[in-house]
């Protein structure tokens, strides 16, 4: 089947993934066949939909043979969150292509524990060939954090295969648990991590959650037929308005 | 694409209506709007977050209603029209994402539009006003509404001006072309009117929004019981017709609003109950008074013989009774477009779009970033 993958919970990108059905004992795979990303958290308004456009060339017009589309839901910052769910939902009533949603979180994770960490890991014995690909050397559960601004993080907590453990949350780095944590919300408050006793692999200390991985992290579960969440975002905060309360007086 | 009478969709989202309208020329197939309203009540005012919220949710139901309502499906539409600014910034990036999509997904060409020019063309589309289809310009149609000297070209508006007043806008543009030429004469240099209703409102403990309250409890007062500022009208402001000062057709709430205030606490310390329909009243005068002298004033001094009435403070009966006076003291015709065209909607957003395509403007393409402050003098991006 053919997906495409949307997350603008930091960054703004897109992907189109085809999948592989299992077969003769060999699990189902998902393959990303053309991805578009930009390194700025700030211009997904502008941005996003002509890379979406980009992934698919004139093929658009015609309403492309897409099986299904995900969109990440966040936790991430409101307004750019928005503009990858808005366009999704868009994109999924016009095309009548049945839309998903996933944490986007999951994203990083699923980097964590299907390649990078252990990949570009310092520690590794490069004699040793590349890993199996899909554990996290590290051992244990680990934490993926992105940015919430604000100086807090979104982050969640993982097992070593990638499994979210608990719904994700919204705070600052220095409540995190003492775990490795991974993704540019550690990057950004490596210190406080570090005093927590958490590890902050480099590698992962600007990595932000990518529609590619979003869509592989949600593929297979896909091919099997299984649920996903709904589109909707997850905020983690509610608008900073207040109910005013009674008027100062000058008198 | 028809150019004639192009089949136009549109997509508004910059406050807190998510509006999907769509027009065939000058003539309104649907307008379907869905108001987040209610829950900015306890708040007092419109919350930026919570509006956006709402639209993400809203847009695709809003514009599923339109289709089935205009019975036209997205294949029969010419262009996209959406609202790119003034707005909210974070209302707007709804809008305009779920427009480009909608664009990419169709291969529809896009317009990003101003909201306050669509405001103008909103009147297009209310026949009542004399608007006339595209198809009757050769007649002649000297009493329509669609003027112009240049053979009559579709929807033509020839140097007319517009009173916007709304929650979030007090403006007084004088409207060359609709397509081509609009130019800001005045505007509010702090409030919007309509705020200025809700903050005081809330004042005399009146529900939100405070426009329908206010002008309600107006009627059962005096307006002349108190005299509250008007705000930029005296001569250091104002100027002269050949010398303007720097705020002649400007308009300042803020001081007034503090007015009220003020008064409302001097009874209150003074141990009585502030005579609230009198204060709304009085308050009410002084808003719509400084409004519609500065707008007449603006048309008198740019030849401008027809004046329309924009924006969700037209609603207001005040208003209206006092605009209707002075523009007919002056010899200007008013126009004002039904309601439920002057406020919020996408049907404006899309009149405005058709006009573009009937002068055969190129589309904004999408990638334009939108403008949460877009200057009228930019009708499109």
């Amino acid at each position: 089947m053919l997906i495409l993958s949307i997350d603008t919970s930091a960054i703004a990108s897109a992907a189109l993934l085809r999948t592989v059905p299992a077969s003769d004992g060999v699990k189902a795979s998902a393959a990303v066949v053309g991805s578009f990303a930009t390194v700025d958290t700030r211009s997904h308004a502008e941005v996003l939909v002509p890379g979406i456009q980009s992934l698919f060339g004139d093929a658009a017009v015609e309403g492309p043979a897409l099986d299904a589309i995900v969109v990440g839901v966040g936790p991430g910052p409101f307004t750019g969150l928005r503009s990858g769910i808005a366009a999704a939902r868009m994109l999924s009533f016009v095309w009548n292509v049945p839309l998903h949603g996933v944490m986007s979180l999951d994203a990083l994770a699923w980097d964590v524990s299907h390649n990078g960490y252990r990949a570009q890991d310092q520690d590794q014995d490069p004699t040793t060939g590349p890993p199996p690909p899909d554990r996290n050397p590290a051992g244990g559960d680990f934490l993926v954090a992105t940015d919430a601004r604000r100086k807090e993080v979104y982050w969640a907590r993982y097992s070593q295969d990638g499994t979210l453990l608990a719904v994700p949350h919204v705070g600052p780095a220095a409540e995190l648990p003492a775990l490795p944590a991974f993704g540019a919300g550690a990057g950004l408050y490596r210190e406080d991590l570090l005093a927590r006793g958490c590890t902050v692999p480099d590698a992962f200390a600007d990595a932000q959650p990518t529609a590619a991985s979003l869509g592989l992290s949600a593929a297979v579960g896909l091919v099997d037929g299984g649920r996903l969440l709904a589109s909707s975002p997850l905020y983690l905060r509610e608008s900073d308005a207040k109910v005013p309360g009674p008027r100062k007086r000058a008198l | 694409m028809n150019r004639t009478e192009p089949l136009i969709l549109g997509i508004e989202s910059s406050c807190d209506e998510t509006g999907v309208g769509i027009v065939r020329g000058t003539q309104l197939l649907v307008n379907a709007v869905s108001s987040s309203m209610e829950e900015h009540v306890r708040f007092g005012g419109v919350i930026p977050e919570i509006a956006s919220r709402a639209h993400l949710d809203a847009m695709v139901p809003t514009l599923r209603a339109a289709l089935k309502e205009a019975d036209v499906t997205l294949a029969d539409i010419d262009a996209i029209a959406v609202t790119s600014g003034p707005g909210l910034a974070g209302a707007l990036m709804v809008g305009v994402c779920a427009a480009k999509a909608l664009a990419v997904a169709t291969g529809k060409p896009l317009y990003a539009i101003n909201h306050l020019v669509a405001h103008v063309g909103a009147a297009l589309l209310d026949e009542s006003l004399g608007a006339v289809s595209p198809g009757d310009l050769t007649a002649g149609n000297d009493g329509g509404l669609v003027v112009g000297n240049d053979g009559g070209r579709p929807g033509r508006f020839e140097n007319i001006g517009a009173l916007l007043v709304s929650g979030g806008h007090t403006e007084i543009l004088r409207v060359g072309s609709i397509a081509e030429d609009v130019e800001l004469l005045g505007s509010t240099i702090d409030d919007a009117a309509g705020e200025a209703f809700d903050k005081v409102a809330r004042l005399l403990g009146l529900n939100y929004p405070g426009g329908p309250a206010i002008d309600a409890l107006a009627r059962t007062g005096n307006a002349l019981a108190i005299k509250f500022p008007r705000g930029l009208s005296v001569p250091k402001y104002m100027g002269t017709p050949a010398e303007p000062g720097p705020h002649r057709y400007d308009f300042s709430f803020s001081g007034l609003k503090t007015a009220v205030a003020r008064c409302v606490e001097r009874f209150e310390a003074e141990g009585q109950q502030p005579p609230v329909a009198d204060i709304a009243a009085g308050f009410q005068e002084a808003v719509l008074d400084v409004i519609t002298a500065k707008a007449v004033l603006a048309c008198r001094e740019n030849g401008i013989s027809t004046l329309l009435l924009g924006g969700g403070v037209a609603a207001n009966s005040r208003l209206r009774e006092l605009a209707q006076q002075r523009t007919r003291a002056a010899g200007i015709r008013l126009l004002v477009p039904r309601l439920s065209l002057c406020t919020d909607n996408g049907a404006m957003v899309a009149a405005l779009g058709a006009q573009l395509v009937m002068r055969g403007v190129r589309p904004s393409g999408i990638a334009f970033v939108p403008d949460s402050s877009m200057p009228v003098s930019s009708i499109s991006l």
